[in-house]
């Protein structure tokens, strides 16, 4: 799964057509979502898949689709100055962070059965964190408001 | 599969590729490919080292519960990205961010 997971990744970035790319965001997003599941949060996981792979990988989907024209798909290959230093900025990243975890003693860690199930998240969330979830119900709101009005057509004007 | 090690680890390959996609591509699209990947890392850490905290009845579920958030946030995220984006396909023809100079100090 984290091969499905990384790969998913790379080719999300790295493939030609810009559909291709979205696919394979959506094939990164599921391996993460089963990750979540290896790891006992099975509610998360199907919230994951729910949401980014149900919402947004579609939603993400139908854009390029839709509007597949030719400035969209346009890219220009990126100097290859760029390229490498992006190269560098990446394996710099990675291996910082992998020596960190493998000097430090999270490997003896093996995943415990954790017995959190839907009744603790629903708890957390009517509870102490029922603020939180409000304000997050405001700010889906006003972000699908903002999404629409950015992108309406005003017939006789011009765009926006 | 099974130590808190391969999850870190997977989650720090996710965000590599991720900053590797931020500082190369000048495509709006996979920028935003970029940002979810990154996001991704972040939550699966979350998940992960939430099976470590100390079993408490109040907070045994606290990162699966930020997560959950977490995901909320990116999805209205997404949205609003693809809206920009599309309106600035609309107006230029083009969604090359190295070209989007009308906002440049």
């Amino acid at each position: 799964m984290a091969i499905v997971t990384v790969g998913g990744a790379i080719v999300s970035l790295e493939a030609r057509e810009l559909v291709y790319g979205a696919i394979g965001l959506a094939g990164s997003l599921f391996g993460v979502a089963t990750l979540y599941f290896l790891l006992n949060a099975p509610y998360v996981a199907v919230f994951q898949i729910a949401v980014y792979i149900g919402a947004v990988a579609v939603l993400i989907l139908f854009t390029v689709m839709l509007v597949r024209q030719e400035g969209w798909a346009k890219e220009v290959r990126p100097k290859s100055t760029t390229t490498v230093a992006g190269v560098i900025a990446a394996v710099a990243v990675i291996l910082a962070l992998t020596f960190a975890i493998l000097a430090s003693d999270l490997s003896k860690y093996s995943v415990i059965a954790n017995t959190a199930t839907y009744v603790d998240i629903g708890k957390l969330i009517s509870t102490g964190y029922a603020p939180v979830l409000e304000v997050l119900a405001l700010v889906l709101a006003a972000s699908i408001v903002g999404a629409l009005a950015l992108s309406r057509v005003d017939r006789e004007g011009s765009a926006g | 599969m099974n130590s808190l090690s391969d999850f870190v680890v997977v989650s720090a390959l996710l965000f590599g590729i991720g900053v590797y996609g931020l500082v190369t591509k000048r495509n709006a699209m996979r920028l935003l490919f970029a940002v979810e990947l990154m996001i991704n890392a972040a939550n699966l850490n979350f998940v992960a080292f939430n099976q470590y905290l100390p079993y408490q009845e109040a907070s045994n579920a606290l990162g699966q519960t930020v997560v959950l958030f977490s995901i909320a946030l990116a999805a209205a995220e997404a949205a609003v990205i693809l809206a920009i984006v599309i309106v600035a396909y609309r107006l230029r023809n083009d969604i090359d961010v190295s070209e989007m100079k009308t906002l440049e100090g």
